[in-house]
């Protein structure tokens, strides 16, 4: 455990080869290592966990997709019918749409405020006050989503903390059972969604800023750039790379919400929050259409696939 | 030296103090909602006269909470672990072994990174039913080894594929077997990237939801994040005692959060810049 380990093995093995070999530097074997198998064998455990839990039932579900199967009894090929379906039945498509909704606030909210802070805060990010701020600003990555949801759900509810600030600030006229209104509940799930967003971002968008060239921010106000000519012209090209994680990661779990989702609304009131995590939860243990669910599966998993994949390749391009 | 309290700099505090506000103000919310007396009408936001710090006793005994630690922490010992091992073994392999149709087998692994549990939910709810785990914690573990290779294997594959390969082929000419390589040239060189993937690991196990609501009724069987779930539906009209036991079911991760502080926050950013 200690650190005494990290140097005994290299120096076991230097001892082992430290009589000068003869064998000259060209006769190294191309190839490191032996016959092949040997890497599959390493590699098997890893392979079969996988092929076992991740791999073989994507292909069911896949399969489920193309019948109709209430998990029970017999499965009737329906082709791609529940694909259809869920392009064009309303709650279905719908779940889809308000997942994008949700992008916004689990993503352009916290990646753009996070750039902002990040600019403001470079230079107050080192010192005790900097580092308290990193700790704290870190801590609901650290929470399960479902005590953050928990968390939200009272402070939303009629008594809760949002209602009781905007009675303080004379803006009780506002105050409602947020998750319960039919236009906002969408927002203020996705509201929790950035509280658990924002801080991740910010701390990793800052720990970017951190590594830019001073001499590039000079450079700019030498040349008279004004703060926002500095942002857009040496902040973000500079943390592109810490961009570009931050909208993969929170996209992801826009796209695939489901914990925040089940526990605070539960996609009411009406479908007006329904998301595919939750839908797809829905449909194969509450209603029993499990070939409805897997095909939502299925699109949800492309979606995603589409969605993430441009942002690798944007992210590499220099 | 001199600009220190310049109003830019004062702003740029208060815009540093926001942000924590902003943060803990849920999680204050609960507290003082915690401590207000049992079965009143709490206010979201506000410090009750009277602290009833008896609630957590409550709260303890009533969802007993003992058990419901057991089982996530026993959860945690059989997940990380083994997902540790298989994705070292995995990712030294792919750094340096030859492997048949290696590329392909990779980018396999990778493609999970973007796969929703979602999406596989259901057949793995089949799955427990037929292997017979269903409602064990093995419904839970076996399913979250596998989940968990994905990002193992490609995070493993890049610590290994840092070191030089001069290490690999130097001990190799000594007649070094591939296992004592592994085991006393390279494993501890990558031991800091070992223990971000475990600290990774942990947090996604305790934090695991939907794999408990579906696959495990018992809340005793749980993760701790599958266990609030349970707390939310008992308890939803008593919310003193909710957010009584939520907080309680909060603080271990919280406490060894606090502990290992700069190694979690190295972890999740790190764990990112996938």
């Amino acid at each position: 455990m200690s650190a005494n380990s990290a140097v005994e093995p290299g120096r076991a093995v230097r001892e082992r080869i430290s009589p000068p070999t003869r064998a000259p530097k060209k006769r190294l074997p191309p190839k490191i290592a032996g016959r092949s198998m040997v890497g599959l064998v390493w590699a098997g455990p890893a392979l079969v966990a996988y092929a076992v839990f991740v791999v073989y039932p994507f292909t069911q579900t896949v399969r489920y997709s193309l019948y109709d199967w209430d998990g029970f009894g017999s499965a009737r090929f329906v082709g791609i019918e529940n694909y259809r379906r869920v392009l064009t039945d309303p709650q279905l498509a719908g779940s889809i749409g308000h997942a994008f909704v949700l992008i916004v606030f689990f993503t352009v909210i916290p990646v753009g405020v996070g750039l902002l802070c990040a600019a403001a805060l470079s230079r107050v990010d080192r010192g005790p006050v900097g580092g308290l701020a990193r700790a704290v600003l870190i801590v609901p990555q650290i929470l399960p989503l479902v005590g953050a949801a928990i968390a939200w759900t009272w402070a939303y509810s009629s008594e809760g903390a949002i209602n009781q600030l905007l009675r303080a600030v004379g803006l009780g006229g506002l105050a409602r059972p947020w998750l319960a209104d039919f236009d906002l509940a969408l927002p203020a799930v996705g509201l929790i969604g950035t509280w658990v967003s924002l801080g991740f971002c910010t701390v990793l968008l800052l720990s970017g800023v951190g590594r830019i060239d001073k001499s590039l921010f000079e450079a700019a106000r030498l040349d008279g750039a004004g703060h926002f000519r500095e942002l857009t012209t040496v902040l973000i090209p500079g943390v592109r790379r810490e961009i570009t994680v931050c909208v993969t990661v929170t996209v992801i779990a826009a796209l695939a919400s489901f914990d925040i989702v089940y526990v605070s609304t539960g996609g009411g009131p009406g479908t007006e929050t329904m998301v595919p995590g939750v839908e797809i939860y829905r449909l194969t243990f509450l209603s029993q259409q499990v070939g409805q669910a897997s095909a939502l599966g299925v699109a949800l998993t492309v979606l995603v696939l589409a969605v993430v994949l441009p942002l690798q390749w944007l992210g590499r391009e220099r | 030296m001199t600009k220190r309290w310049s109003p830019t700099h004062m702003m740029r505090y208060a815009l540093l103090l926001a942000l924590i506000v902003y943060t803990l103000l849920p999680l204050i919310s609960m507290l003082t909602t915690a401590l207000a007396p049992e079965g009143s009408v709490p206010r979201g936001l506000e410090w009750p006269s009277d602290p009833q710090w008896g609630n957590f006793r409550l709260a303890w005994r009533e969802a007993d909470l003992l058990p419901l630690l057991l089982s996530s922490s026993l959860i945690v010992l059989a997940v990380v672990p083994v997902s540790l091992v298989l994705a070292s073994f995995a990712g030294y392999a792919f750094a340096f072994l030859r492997i048949p149709g290696r590329r392909v087998l990779y980018v396999g692994f990778l493609a999970g990174l973007a796969l929703p549990l979602e999406a596989l939910i259901t057949p793995l709810y089949y799955q427990a039913r037929s292997l017979g785990t269903f409602e064990s914690r093995w419904a839970i573990i076996l399913p979250l080894i596998g989940l968990f290779m994905s990002f193992g294997v490609f995070w493993m594959t890049n610590q290994f594929k840092s070191l030089t390969p001069e290490l690999q082929q130097a001990a190799q000419l000594d007649g070094a077997s591939q296992w004592q390589i592994f085991r006393h040239v390279h494993l501890p060189l990558v031991r800091s990237g070992l223990s971000v993937l475990g600290i990774l690991y942990f947090l996604w196990t305790w934090n695991q939801f939907l794999l408990a609501l579906v696959l495990v009724s018992d809340p005793h069987h749980r993760t701790m994040a599958g266990a609030l779930g349970t707390f939310q539906s008992q308890y939803g009209t008593n919310i003193v005692l909710l957010c009584a036991a939520a907080l309680i079911v909060m603080i271990p991760s919280l406490l060894i959060y606090l502990v290992f502080q700069r190694q979690f926050i190295n972890a999740i950013l790190q764990g990112g810049l996938k």
